[in-house]
């Protein structure tokens, strides 16, 4: 029988959710967010410092605890955010929001997405999408809140 | 299924018998996830059998009214199943009708307990014996739901009162020996759960009583999972108050059950007012019906009622002691088969030590989230978070557990295909 999981728990997230790139907390940072999932009780402290002029991510480190996909979903994005513009940044987000949520019906964008390309099977399973947004979303409210300032 | 036989024990619950059984609940031969369901969640709430649906059904069908109003022939009717059904379910729990009120749920009418108590510290003609004052003590367990944590929390918040509790083990077990010595002479109510949610441990419920009753305590008995699943006698226990909800005993949502002793039913004020409680309103007054109406404000869910009363002749048809025997087996099992797997934490009493037909695990280097995928995988329906007892999963060191809860319906079979899914999951998630 095919393994109904493997596209959830695809290789390079598994590797992912033992790897935790960028796991500690950064110093100094510009922004920090710490967002918690009542439901399963992961949670994320993220911290994210901006550099060329705040136009780019410089660095970004996070520690929290929770399922596997919320883990290799915060290393992922520590390995590619890094370097990047911040309005990309935002636009991969969101794309990765846009996919998770399409229930299976959007293609991914590979170009786009990068690794979190490995995220798409989570889009089949609707209580997870949320485990694989946290980090994500905790460093869309960090770029806001910076934003606002 | 008679309605107004004596509780019976009824034949052990055998391989056939629960096949038998299993025919009457129409949802456990879906396939939700395209594999045949094996339903260990019944701990969160429980499925229905036709019965119950039928008999909501009917009355839905050929008897809905408003009850204890008006005088038409259709309302007479109504009242009959509505009194009939509060009846029924006092005589399967050891209560007087006049104890028994309808509550939303076990959330709502724990709540009520603590609202009504709060109530009587502000209102001057109420039983001096009912104030809580600065320095008096709430008693509850480090276990506890936090349906029944957070009323009491508040409560103590506003009356300076201090919430005292029982401290857990490594293991999330307390003992009889630990409650007594924390009951003071300042202690006012004692509340905690009869069956934990999580540890499966059973409380002893009548040495905690005898030492409450004599400092003047309330004990407050959260039932939710001892009486689905095991025969309770709440007037036996002596307990002053209990809570259980009807979607955890093959009854329908929307509804729960709040049992007031005699004496405390008498001298609680009610917590929410308006009609179908009173007997006497003014522009300014207001007079209330007593017990069990003075704590039922508002119109009721009849067909719930009705439907709960169902799932009450169903559950003694089977036999409630076939029910605890077979549970009680499956819950041996549980524990034994859990707690024999490498890198997998048995939480709660050790094998064989009593507990009931549920067992939570911790799975090492496995987050229960994706326990619980690997398990919906193989179509086992398993709890997996803090099951409502964050305080609970601190002390134990994690954030979440795997929950797997019985019922009449659970077979050997579902059990041991649980443990054995189990046994899998650290290789899958490469942590063995
Ligand atoms: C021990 C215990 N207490 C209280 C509750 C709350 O029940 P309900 O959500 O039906 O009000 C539950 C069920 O979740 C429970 O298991």
């Amino acid at each position: 029988m095919a393994d109904p999981l493997a596209g959830l728990y695809q290789e390079l997230i598994l590797e992912h959710a033992k790897r935790r790139s960028g796991s500690g907390l950064i110093e100094p940072f510009d922004a920090e967010r710490f967002l918690r999932n009542p439901t399963c009780g992961d949670e994320i402290r993220l911290r994210v410092r901006l550099g060329g002029d705040a136009a780019l991510v410089e660095s970004l480190g996070w520690e929290g605890q929770g399922c596997s996909i919320s883990q290799a979903s915060a290393s992922v994005l520590a390995e590619e955010a890094p370097g990047l513009r911040v309005s990309a940044v935002r636009e991969r987000i969101e794309a990765l929001r846009e996919l998770l949520r399409s229930r299976g019906a959007i293609e991914p964008d590979e170009q786009l997405l990068g690794d979190a390309v490995a995220f798409a099977g989570v889009a089949k399973f609707p209580m997870r999408v949320k485990c694989a947004m946290l980090a994500w979303v905790a460093l869309e409210e960090a770029l806001d809140e910076l934003d606002a300032r | 299924m008679t309605i107004g036989t004596e509780p019976t024990t009824g034949p052990a619950l055998t391989e056939e018998r629960i096949e038998q059984l299993r025919a009457d609940f129409p949802i456990l031969a879906e396939q939700p996830g395209g594999v045949p369901l094996v339903y260990l969640d019944s701990g969160a709430t429980s499925q229905q059998p036709r019965q119950v649906l039928e008999a909501e059904w009917a009355f839905r069908t050929q008897r809905n009214a408003a009850v204890h109003r008006g005088a038409h022939t259709l309302a007479a009717l109504a009242t009959d199943d509505y009194e009939h059904a509060r009846e029924r379910i006092a005589r399967f729990v050891g209560a007087r009708p006049t104890e028994i009120s309808w509550a939303m749920n076990a959330t709502d009418a724990l709540n009520t307990v603590a609202l009504a108590l709060a109530e009587a510290n502000r209102a001057r003609t109420v039983d001096a014996s009912l104030r809580i004052r600065e320095g008096d003590e709430i008693l509850v367990t480090e276990a506890e739901h936090h349906a029944n944590l957070l009323p009491w929390q508040r409560l103590a918040d506003e009356t300076g009162a201090t919430l005292r509790w029982v401290e857990v083990d490594d293991d999330g077990v307390w003992t009889t020996e630990a409650l007594l010595a924390r009951i003071t002479e300042r202690t006012r109510v004692v509340a905690l759960a009869h069956v934990s949610n999580v540890t499966g441990l059973v409380a002893e419920v009548e040495p905690i009583v005898a030492a409450a009753h004599a400092v003047g305590a309330l004990v407050v008995l959260d039932a939710c999972q001892s009486v689905p699943h095991r025969p309770v006698d709440l007037r036996a226990l002596g307990v002053d108050a209990a809570a259980f909800s009807s979607h955890k005993m093959l009854g329908p949502g929307g509804i729960g059950v709040l049992y007031l002793a005699e004496a405390l039913g008498a001298a609680l004020p009610p917590a929410r007012l308006g009609g179908s409680m009173i007997t006497t309103v003014t522009m300014t007054e207001r007079e209330f019906l007593p017990a069990p109406q003075r704590f039922e404000a508002g119109t009721q869910p009849v067909g719930a009622i009705v439907g709960l009363a169902a799932a009450v002749d169903y559950l003694e048809a089977v036999g409630m002691p076939a029910i605890e025997a077979h549970e009680r087996a499956l819950g041996e099992r549980l524990a034994a088969g859990a707690a024999s797997l490498p890198g997998v934490r048995l939480v709660g009493p050790r094998p064989g030590q009593e507990r009931a037909g549920l067992a939570s695990v911790v799975v090492d280097g496995v987050h229960a989230h994706d326990v619980g995928q690997v398990l919906d995988a193989a179509g086992i329906a398993a709890r997996v978070g803090h099951h409502c007892a964050q305080p609970l999963h601190r002390r134990l060191g994690v954030a979440a557990t795997t929950r797997a809860s019985t019922y009449l319906t659970t077979t050997e079979a579902e059990v041991d295909r649980f443990l054995d899914v189990l046994s899998g999951v650290r290789s899958y998630f490469g942590a063995a």
